[in-house]
């Protein structure tokens, strides 16, 4: 439980929101700190809130110090976890960070510590639904030739797949948009922007309306099905296999499916 | 293009294609540096996966399926009475091309029957790269098949565009091939994999010289065995496996059970089941051969010509040597943890790393995520709490298979099933 003394720090949801709190934490010398993001916090009979204002300033002083007490995998580990989104992730970040801090050895291979383990964990999850989505994303050509894309991601994936896509389709004019958080990607053949769309009324993601996409779409997505379907060995069938590797969830926007 | 001719064509070639099994799409160091398409390094990517559970990386189809040649294992054999097409080269750059900017494929694996000549074949398997190369600036994964026969010019050109080669050699024993494709020898299916070798050693040591050497066939080559079908024993098929992999520098071996396709007498019937469980037995094998540091006498001898089906290869070997064990996971070298059954190479390293902070306990070991219902007979930790019984061989298998259960329980239970 919480007590009198200890410390909520509020802040935006930003990644340099939260390492503004992981510098305040630092500089007030604070024990026992609860980070919480505004929009999950609660008014609390205990404890002291402070809202914390993003600095990128001391937010980058945090992340170059993990980079001397850290491997560039191990302090990814965090940037990956935080994408993660788990409720009450903060903490376990907190609690990792102040474990690289303390030992002076660095700690990314200890996986008998149990946050470095759990993190090591969900920052493997969060990997796994990166690769994904790079596997899942299927672009529909519409009709002023813009390649689209849309996905619900369990984890805030996008910032990670940015570089993936750029340099494999460098030649092509795409948007891959994230319809859960409600922000894109938009490549224009020179950079890679964000974008925040409003849709069309009645626009359904899951379906390739005329209206919207190029005719030739539909043939190749249609070639695409037939490819699938005369690919598969029925006498080997196992479909338990199958969903395992593309779990249901995201079927949605498969073309094959 | 006229969507139903190509429709029909594709249906027709990628089925004839599927029993290829490998759609490989890493190990290539193909950037995209012209600002063109595709972008083949790093890891490959599944794109989707059928309904048997495999991957789909690449577009896989047959140039044609028409063939001179008529091995009864195969599809396309002539004698077979199927439907024949064959695509212009165009149309699969096209296909390739589409389906690539909609983030469907890595990249095209193409195969082909042989018509007329391997070379007249090969020069249109290679033209296909070439346009996908220079023409589209195409950047994604290649995968051409070596046809056999094909002359060393055209294996060269081959190289130069296509991220892998591969040739099959399909039946694991020259007796087997003398069998079932009397038409083929052996020398035909192995002079374009010296070649692609040669070339590849080459080109990496000029490489190392000249930095603007181009790249020849960066995911080097492969080739599938069917296993089933021509009687071979488990021994026969790595030991020749093992063979490719030293003599020829191979980057990977396919094993694909045999799927019954024809009435020929030579081959289990059709209706057979496909030795699915064997197949995966043989993989775990060859991953014991490539990563873990057996030699493939230690699996398969003339005492031990096939594999147990009803334990993995690696708790096969710990139950005929268990004068190795129990290892200490606190002290014992990679090459013996990694000989601990149920320990894969992942918790190898985890461990490794972990015990250099402090020692290691089950629980530890249980996190780090080892399976422990097989591990734990074969080690001791920083615990008092550890298999004390002087156990022999049968008892531990019998052990262990209690207190498992296998997936292909179904197939390993020699008890008919009355009420199913």
């Amino acid at each position: 439980m919480l007590n009198i003394q200890d410390s909520i720090l509020i802040y935006d949801g930003s990644f340099d929101g939260f390492l503004t709190c992981v510098f305040q934490v630092y500089d007030l010398k604070l024990k026992r700190v609860l980070i919480q993001k505004d929009s999950e916090s609660q008014a609390s009979l205990f404890g002291k809130q402070n809202v914390v204002v993003a600095d990128p300033v001391k937010a980058d002083r945090v992340w170059k110090g993990l980079g001397k007490k850290t491997s560039n995998a191990g302090r990814l580990r965090i940037y990956y976890g935080f994408l993660s989104e788990k409720q009450g992730v903060e903490n376990l970040l907190l609690r990792y960070i102040q474990y690289v801090f303390e030992s002076r050895l660095p700690v990314d291979s200890d996986f008998s510590n149990p946050d470095v383990l759990e993190l090591s964990k969900v920052a493997k999850s969060v990997g796994r639904e990166k690769h994904r989505m790079e596997a899942f994303v299927r672009f529909r050509l519409t009709k002023d030739g813009l390649y689209f894309a849309t996905i619900e991601p369990d984890f805030d994936v996008l910032p990670l797949i940015s570089k993936h896509f750029k340099s494999r389709y460098a030649d092509q004019k795409w948007v891959i948009y994230d319809l859960k958080r409600n922000y894109g990607l938009y490549y224009d053949l020179d950079k890679v922007e964000i974008i925040n769309l409003t849709l069309p009324e009645g626009f359904d993601a899951s379906k390739t309306s005329p209206d919207y996409f190029a005719v030739e779409e539909i043939e190749f997505q249609t070639l695409w099905k037939d490819y699938f379907d005369s690919t598969n060995i029925s006498s080997r069938k196992n479909l338990q296999l199958h969903i395992r590797h593309v779990p249901k969830r995201y079927w949605k926007y498969l073309s094959e499916k | 293009m006229g969507f139903t001719r190509i429709q029909e064509k594709l249906k027709i070639l990628a089925d004839a294609a599927k029993y290829d099994v490998s759609c490989a799409s890493s190990g290539s160091k193909r950037s995209n540096t012209n600002k063109g398409l595709g972008d083949a390094t790093g890891m490959g990517i599944c794109h989707s996966y059928t309904e048997d559970g495999r991957c789909v990386s690449l577009l896989k189809i047959l140039l044609t399926n028409h063939c001179i040649f008529d091995c009864a294992y195969c599809v396309t054999r002539k004698s077979n009475d199927i439907k024949r097409a064959a695509f212009q080269v165009q149309e699969v750059v096209d296909l390739t091309i589409n389906f690539y900017r909609r983030n469907y494929i890595e990249g095209l694996f193409l195969s082909s029957g042989i018509f007329k000549s391997a070379d007249y074949t090969m020069e249109r398997l290679v033209a296909v790269a070439r346009k996908l190369r220079t023409e589209e600036k195409f950047n994604g994964y290649i995968h051409l098949k070596s046809i056999p026969g094909a002359s060393d010019e055209l294996m060269k050109e081959a190289g130069l565009y296509a991220d892998r080669l591969s040739v099959n050699i399909e039946i694991p024993t020259k007796e087997g091939l003398k069998l079932l494709a009397p038409e083929k020898n052996r020398e035909d299916f192995i002079k374009p994999m010296i070649k692609v070798k040669n070339e590849i050693i080459q080109y990496k040591s000029e490489k190392k010289l000249i930095k603007s050497t181009p790249l020849f066939a960066p995911g080097g080559q492969s080739t599938q065995m069917i296993i089933g079908a021509s009687g071979e024993s488990d021994q026969q098929i790595m030991w020749t496996s093992n063979y490719f992999y030293k003599k020829f520098e191979l980057k990977r071996v396919y094993y694909s059970g045999y799927i019954p396709i024809s009435y020929d007498s030579r081959l289990p019937h059709i209706g057979t089941e496909v030795p699915m469980l064997r197949e995966n037995r043989l993989y775990q094998t060859d991953w014991l051969m490539r990563f873990y540091g057996f030699e493939v006498h230690e699996i398969l001898n003339e005492s031990h010509k096939n594999l147990d089906l009803e334990v993995d290869p690696k708790l096969g070997w710990a139950l005929r040597n268990l004068e190795y064990f129990p290892v200490d996971v606190n002290t014992a070298d990679r090459e013996m943890l990694a000989r601990i059954p149920g320990v894969g190479m992942k918790s190898v390293h985890k461990i490794i790393q972990a015990r250099r902070f402090r020692r290691l306990n089950w629980e530890h070991l249980q996190r780090i995520g080892i399976a422990m219902n097989r591990a734990k007979y074969f080690l001791v930790c920083a615990s008092q709490d550890f298999e004390r019984r002087d156990l022999t061989s049968p008892q531990l298998k019998s052990l262990i298979l209690q207190n498992t259960t296998s997936k292909y329980q179904k197939k390993l239970s020699p008890q008919l099933n009355l009420f199913e």
